[in-house]
């Protein structure tokens, strides 16, 4: 038995000194989004933003795919588990999500058969065990998860599963990161890109944020370290005025990312516009399935109609989405909105940022 | 909003949502003194002037699944709740009560097995199970087995243990490492079948207790933390004490395959559940007997001091990270995990 905390990625000594490179190179006020609702997360767990300098300001993004998905997305998966006789299975994050009118949460003690799974490969499972009944997985999330859709997709074929749907409003980060930046509403000095997303797609999406754009980004990773080096990796790009795509989170990350998910994803899925929470509908943000894969598609499947869409009074999830305002600095944040009680998904999902502050931050 | 106004899942998750159901639905209709002290168990007195011996009363029901998992099973579990909610008090347990609900086409094998290893744990714990009570329901109406187990015990007379009586100075003891029990449990769950070579730590405490009793009369709070973890217990010890609770990351034990099992799913140890260990809130000048008492004992061999009792802010826990920056550890909100205990 040891105890990790005392390891690596966590000691104390090497923090101290990476904070005092952070402080020596921070010279001016930078503005530092970190993309992705994990960083966001190991930031509060491990008190990262009390030790650096007043010049660097970390905004959180759009990286939770909870968070940005649309109420209109929600209220089509409510209304597709309301189908007689139909299983809806997602992940435990999503049920909570309130979406114009109610929760798949509430849908499912009003008696809607809603499942929470871990994996979609459980939904197949699920399918196989009722083939009487068909099962929808509503998937979200970003490219690191549309592939494991894709392998169940294709599992659920191989096995010769026929009740099995998927519901996907994948999407993709970088046209988000871009839509950010063309939008110019907040000034972003240097992006802290997911991980776990680029153990994906690589480092090469990112280079029109950097070329283009003139937009560090250094992919890190999810430990303490990690962040706290790719903070200093930035802000050393920022003042030699660099702009450019560097990988700390190197024993996780190739620049290559992983080409056999992404052959998966696309044999599966093909890119399509898709809408976001807070950033409207970016061209080129999204995963469809391929038009050979029709036969599984739950949105041809079970056409339903959901009531008209409407947006939860007084939430500034677009806002905190964009890093134009941070939780607190939300009216309802901590009073009316609190995770048991959530008027929006930024406060719903662990990864959300609303949450995040609720959870670590001083509430006030 | 009629829509909220049915019991969800998140109701009996331990965080603030089954608190606030416990102290607006049960509280005001039963009010009572003995029910207001919102302990680990009741504690009252048999004589009309309140002398002698006191009574230690608590009840649990547990609900576990998968039935079975690395280190424990659902009858271990319901022994080893009940005798440490009775240990945490400071009474001395004696006898329990079983209650099952059992799903109808349960495997007769099972239920020996549940059996079997309650009687063991009460041998371990040194209680007997002396009263009992079966039903069973229809296919569907439970999950294969429900237990429900009620404990007697005895509080010695002149001990006061309860989550108001933390002091400024005062020093935090933890039993040994923390989310072995959730991760185990979650680890077996359908669907999420990961490698983790992690047993549940459930154990009986009452041994562990008697020994840290023995080793000073200044043990002021004990809290085993179960659902909402660490992180829970010493919210509600800093909010019934009204004082802050300081800790260091560096000293909480924790084993790696739960800290990787932690990492994968984006949980926080401080919120995992435990089902046998406890945190000690424990006068300064006596921490270090009792730290070197409870390390000789079996359950209680990873023993360490975590932080202290600070005065500001009150009703809060802060924690010094291992990189040196500092958190608010607040109470769990929401549901970390699935239902686990
Ligand atoms: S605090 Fe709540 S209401 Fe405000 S932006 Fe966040 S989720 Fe929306």
């Amino acid at each position: 038995m040891t105890m990790r905390y005392v390891q690596e990625f966590r000691d104390g000594a090497a923090a101290q000194g990476l904070v005092a490179r952070i402080e020596a190179a921070a010279s001016r006020p930078v503005n530092l989004m970190e993309v992705c609702g994990t960083h966001t997360v190991s930031v509060f767990r491990h008190g990262i933003r009390g030790l650096l300098p007043p010049p660097v300001n970390l905004l959180s993004g759009p990286g939770c795919p909870v968070c940005v998905t649309t109420n209109a997305d929600i209220d089509k998966a409510i209304a597709l588990a309301q189908q007689e006789g139909v299983t809806l299975a997602t992940f435990g994050d999503m049920m909570k999500v309130p979406g114009s009118y109610q929760s798949l949460q509430q849908a499912k003690a009003d008696g809607a058969d809603v499942r929470v799974v871990y994996s979609p490969r459980d939904s197949v499972r699920l399918a196989r065990d009722n083939p009487h009944r068909p099962v929808i997985f509503f998937a979200v999330g970003f490219e690191t998860t549309a592939p494991t859709i894709a392998a169940s997709l294709l599992e659920a074929q191989r096995l010769g599963v026929t009740n099995f749907y998927v519901f996907a409003v994948h999407k993709l980060i970088p046209p988000a990161m871009i839509a950010l930046l063309e939008s110019g509403e907040v000034r972003i000095d240097g992006f802290i890109c997911p991980g776990h997303v680029s153990v994906i797609i690589g480092s090469r999406p990112y280079e029109p944020i950097a070329k283009r754009y003139g937009v560090p980004c250094v992919i890190s990773g999810f430990e303490p370290l990690d962040v706290l080096q790719g903070i200093e990796m930035l802000l050393r790009q920022t003042a030699e005025e660099l702009a450019e795509v560097e990988i700390q989170y190197s024993r996780g990350v190739r620049p290559e990312g992983n080409p056999l998910a992404r052959e998966l994803m696309y044999r599966v899925f093909e890119v399509s516009d898709a809408g976001w929470r807070g950033l409207g509908c970016i061209p080129g943000s999204g995963l469809k399935l391929r038009p050979e894969y029709r036969a599984f598609d739950a949105e041809q499947a079970f056409p339903v109609e959901p009531p008209p869409t409407k947006e939860h009074r007084g939430c500034l999830c677009g806002e905190v989405l964009r890093g134009v305002i941070t939780p607190p600095e939300c009216p309802l944040f901590a009073k009316a909105c609190t995770p048991e009680k959530p008027i929006g998904p930024c406060m719903v999902s662990s990864e959300g940022t609303c949450a995040g502050w609720y959870q670590y931050g001083p509430r006030s | 909003m009629a829509k909220a106004s049915k019991i969800l899942l998140a109701h009996g998750s331990g965080g603030r949502l089954s608190h606030d159901l416990v102290a607006k639905e049960f509280v005001p209709p039963w009010q009572n003194p003995i029910l207001d002290q919102l302990n680990d168990s009741a504690v009252f007195s048999l004589s009309a002037d309140g002398s002698g011996p006191r009574l230690a009363f608590t009840t649990d029901s547990y609900v576990v699944k998968p039935l079975s998992f690395k280190g424990g099973d659902i009858g271990r579990l319901a022994v080893c709740g009940t005798v440490n909610d009775l240990a945490m008090v400071g009474a001395k347990p004696l006898y329990l009560s079983a209650s099952f609900v059992i799903e109808e086409g349960l495997p007769l094998s099972t239920l020996r097995a549940v059996v079997r290893s309650m009687r063991e744990a009460a041998a371990e714990a040194g209680i007997q199970i002396v009263t009992g009570d079966t039903k069973v329901v229809e296919r569907g109406a439970a999950d294969g087995l429900f237990v429900n187990t009620a404990g007697v015990g005895l509080v010695p007379a002149g001990l006061e243990i309860g989550g108001d009586r933390a002091r400024v100075g005062d020093a935090v003891i933890l039993s040994g490492s923390i989310g072995d029990h959730g991760i185990a449990v979650l680890s077996q769950r359908e669907g999420l079948e990961f490698e983790a070579a992690v047993e549940s730590d459930v154990a009986p405490l009452n041994g562990l207790v008697a020994v840290m009793l023995a080793a000073s009369p200044n043990v002021r709070v004990l809290r085993d933390p179960t659902r909402g973890g660490l992180a829970t217990s010493l919210n509600e010890i800093a909010a019934q004490s009204n004082v802050g609770i300081a800790i260091e990351e560096t000293t909480i034990p924790l084993n790696d395959s739960v800290w990787a099992a932690c990492e994968m799913l984006g949980f926080d140890p401080l919120y995992v559940a435990n089902e046998g260990k406890l945190v000690a809130v424990v006068a300064p000048e006596d921490a270090e007997q009792v730290l070197a008492a409870m390390r000789a004992t079996r359950y209680g061999e990873q023993a360490a001091i975590i932080g202290e009792v600070v005065a500001e802010p009150a009703g809060k826990v802060l924690m010094r990270t291992a990189i040196g920056g500092t958190r608010i550890v607040h109470m769990l909100v929401g549901e970390m995990l699935p239902r686990i205990c």
